[in-house]
């Protein structure tokens, strides 16, 4: 029997896509029944009291969770949000229901041993409510007391290798793509310099020490698939500086329809688009119109590809990214708020990608952004809210990288250059009298 | 319910701490075909929604099945999740960061099996616990935040719109025949703890009355000086407030009209609360995206100013979720995104083939930025 009538979210069951509600008045069952005897460490009846108090804000059509609260782990200023109900009377199992955020691991696989074991830590310190995965990219434990936070963290230090991720004025956890673990496209191996990084920077993740949140995102290729372009103070996306390797045996297969030569991999396969056709979907899409197919071959003139990638996603067997590969930087991306969203701006063009020196590439632009934000950023002032008010020729100087056209869509259509005294001949002070002795009053 | 001791001692907190160890090595979780041919993938082919292999210079084949998956997930669950790992997949298994779970086997043979297996299990209420699908020109799962299960500051519900839109969507999730990827997000309040900004299609949660003040306990609870500095557009000021008991006390009063309602001020001062029956609801945003494919990335743009909380399955919303993916079916060429689509006819067609109002509140009047979305030219449809 359920403990909370809940008839708006009973009508979630219903419909073919995964219901949480179902999910959860499992896992209230199974606390309740408790076969397995778990000494819950928290309220056995969380879950329930988790399906009644969502009940009550989708009849009020209001939030029932209070404001923040200062809970964490001892050393930590991230890891660990605070929340309580503003109900606890009603739904004492939630009075207290913190969310503890555990560093994934890069590119999100896992074996089972392992998610097994977090799970039963779960279970028997939390709510056994979790995200898979929360928007940063951690693993979030969603639910549970002050007294466990402490128990929680020892279990995952202690019996199973694991850290907490970031939250709060910090580094929050960086997240990456499959990268080349399992993608063709990628021009980086994403998981390797995420994890070096997230390693590298523990000091700056665990304790705040920076004006407001920083995300690093790692793209292997233009195609963006986690979307760091959008939501990275720093992301890393990866492109090449030579050509496009063309098969063009590849490339007439496509041409001739051959079935295992699909186009767009087969994304397209559930509607009747007509035959493949080389020119309308790539040559004539090709946004700097830098292709050619002359009936028996295709040519690409690279030094006028932008590699936007879509000859390549149409023609994966057929092209293939350079080999002359590394990343783009581009800094400044976040959400609306405070002053409006806005997208990564491209910083520096072409960074090598290096393990063998430990990413000294990047790590020098990393941390000179830091030194600069750190000295100049208010607080929460994201890091493109600083770039916004200081300008971005300012970006370059602190990043010491040289000004060039690619770092513009155009130059500015203004004239109100502030020039440096030293830029002038002559600098800034003058003579009045001097002057007025060729120029009446 | 007795405490059992992890082995941590709170008199000696530093006492065999381990501190800064980082996240688990991914390596230790690759499967061996993965291991075996990183860096060494020839291509790969979507075979059939949500069943993709990709092929190895080597020759080595990696069948992959994406189910979808609510995000918000029980320990049982993901239990459940390590049974058909354990059964089909040797013990592996990935999370995509669209909340995708992915089921990978080494041949073609272990593939009808798991499918089976994976699309079989259902939960008592009827709702399918891992329905394949999400791959190509169709919708995947959706990105969202916590909404009223966990936050503070939502102004909506995010795992009840969620499911809501998937169900209204599940078609497209399990078929390939939209022009292009759709990519669907949603963030329950303006903080946008996902990138709603740049997707195809985003749902956002919106307040729109500014805050309440509880000046009985604002000094008591909040550092005033940070409360003003909050706010965007300096609608708070500080102010000295007489209690009903005729008592004086420090307290801030809202410039009504300058608040745009973004709650940066309740994240800073809990006596600032927001949230509103009537007030608050959801705004559907439209046209952008992240991939730098064709045409360069973009902001979604405000195409619907609101709509009411409409529990338990937001019906308006849903609605205009469906028009607009209709319209975008049937009107864009073949690799085309939503965005592009849009630009493309023109955004005064985009209302007229979507049927949705154009208001003026669709009209940006927020700063300097406002000026590049007006129309600077004599052409245009009509």
């Amino acid at each position: 029997m359920a403990k909370h009538d809940t008839p708006l979210l009973d009508q979630l069951e219903s419909g073919p896509w995964p219901s949480f509600v179902s999910d959860l008045k499992r896992q209230a069952e199974i606390r309740a029944k408790n076969e397995e005897g778990v000494e819950f460490q928290i309220p056995a009846d969380s879950c329930d009291d988790l399906l009644g108090i969502l009940e009550l804000s989708f009849k009020h059509g209001r939030t029932h969770w209070k404001h923040g609260g200062i809970v964490g782990v001892f050393g930590y200023g991230g890891g660990v949000i605070g929340r309580y109900s503003d109900q606890p009377e009603m739904f004492p199992g939630v009075e207290a229901f913190h969310t503890m955020r555990v560093n994934q691991p890069a590119g999100k696989y896992y074996n089972t041993e392992y998610l097994r074991s977090i799970m039963k830590l779960w279970d028997f310190r939390g709510s056994g409510v979790t995200n898979m995965h929360g928007s940063t990219g951690d693993i979030i434990l969603l639910g549970t007391t002050t007294p466990q936070l402490e128990e929680i963290f020892y279990e995952l230090t202690h019996n199973l290798n694991q850290d907490l991720g970031g939250s709060g004025s910090n580094l929050r956890t960086p997240s990456d793509c499959l990268g080349s673990s399992r993608c063709e496209y990628s021009c980086y191996d994403t998981q390797a310099l995420c994890h070096f990084l997230t390693n590298e920077y523990q000091d700056e993740l665990h304790r705040p020490a920076f004006p407001y949140k920083f995300k690093f995102k790692f793209d292997g290729c233009p195609n963006c698939c986690v979307a760091s372009i959008a939501r990275a103070d720093m992301s890393f996306i990866g492109t090449w500086k030579d050509q496009i390797r063309i098969d063009q045996d590849a490339v007439n297969k496509y041409v001739e329809k051959d079935p295992a030569y699909p186009a767009n991999a087969g994304a397209h396969k559930g509607r009747d688009w007509g035959p493949f056709d080389i020119e309308k979907e790539v040559t004539d899409l090709c946004p700097t119109q830098c292709m050619k197919w002359d009936g028996k071959k295709l040519h690409i003139d690279d030094s006028n590809c932008t590699r936007c990638m879509h000859c390549i996603n149409v023609m994966p067997r057929a092209l293939k990214i350079g080999k002359e590969t590394g990343c783009s930087i581009l800094v400044g991306a976040k959400a609306p708020i405070l002053d409006g969203a806005q997208m990564g701006s491209l910083l520096a063009p072409f960074v090598p990608v290096n393990p063998d020196n430990d990413y000294e590439e990047v790590t020098e632009i990393i941390e000179s952004i830091w030194d600069w934000w750190m000295e100049e950023g208010k607080n929460r002032e994201r890091l493109g809210e600083l770039i916004m008010r200081q300008g971005f020729q300012k970006l370059l100087e602190v990043t010491g990288i040289d000004p060039m056209p690619q770092q513009v869509e155009h130059p500015r259509t203004n004239p109100y250059i502030f020039w440096k005294e030293e830029e002038v001949p002559g600098g800034f002070e003058r003579d009045i009298k001097e002057y007025r002795k060729y120029h009446q009053r | 319910m007795a405490f059992i001791s992890s082995g941590y001692d709170p008199n000696n907190p530093m006492e065999n701490r381990i501190t800064d160890i980082g996240p688990r090595n991914y390596e230790d979780f690759y499967p061996p075909v993965i291991a075996k041919n990183k860096g060494k993938w020839s291509h790969h082919e979507i075979l059939e929604p949500g069943v993709l292999v990709h092929v190895a210079d080597s020759g080595d084949e990696v069948y992959t099945v994406r189910v979808g998956g609510a995000r918000l997930m029980s320990t049982s669950l993901v239990n459940e999740i390590c049974d058909i790992a354990d059964k089909h997949c040797d013990g592996y298994v990935r999370f995509t960061t669209r909340n995708n779970v992915e089921f990978m086997v080494d041949s073609k043979d272990k593939l009808e099996p798991l499918k089976n297996e994976l699309s079989s299990r259902k939960f008592d209420g009827g709702s399918y616990k891992f329905p394949i699908g999400g791959t190509g020109a169709g919708v995947t799962n959706i990105v969202h935040t916590q909404g009223w299960i966990h936050c503070h500051t939502p102004a909506t519900d995010a795992s009840g719109t969620v499911k809501a839109t998937m169900d209204e969507l599940f078609d497209d999730f399990q078929d390939m025949k939209l022009p292009a990827q759709l990519r669907v997000s949603m963030a329950c309040c303006l903080n946008m703890c996902g990138a709603v900004h740049c997707s195809d299609i985003a749902i956002l949660g919106y307040h729109r009355k500014p805050p309440m003040l509880d000046h009985e306990y604002l000094d008591k609870v909040c550092e005033i000086p940070l409360a003003i500095a909050s706010c965007p557009t300096a609608a708070v000021k500080p102010a000295k407030v007489k209690l009903e008991d005729g008592t004086e006390v420090k307290s801030v009063e809202v410039k009504n009209e300058r608040c745009m309602y973004c709650g940066n001020c309740y994240t800073m001062c809990p006596s600032m609360p927001l949230a509103d029956t009537e007030g608050d609801g959801i705004v559907l945003m439209a046209g952008g995206k992240v991939s730098n494919r064709i045409s360069h990335p973009k902001f979604s743009k405000v195409v619907v100013a609101f709509l009411p909380n409409e529990m338990p399955r937001w019906p308006q919303m849903t609605k205009a979720i469906r028009q607009m993916v209709d319209a975008y079916s049937k009107g864009a060429n073949k690799y085309e995104r939503l965005g592009e689509w849009a630009e493309r006819i023109g955004w005064e067609k985009f209302f007229e083939v979507c049927e949705l109002d154009f208001t003026h509140h669709l009209i940006d009047d927020f700063r300097q930025q406002a000026y590049n979305t007006w129309r600077q030219s004599s052409q245009f449809k009509f």
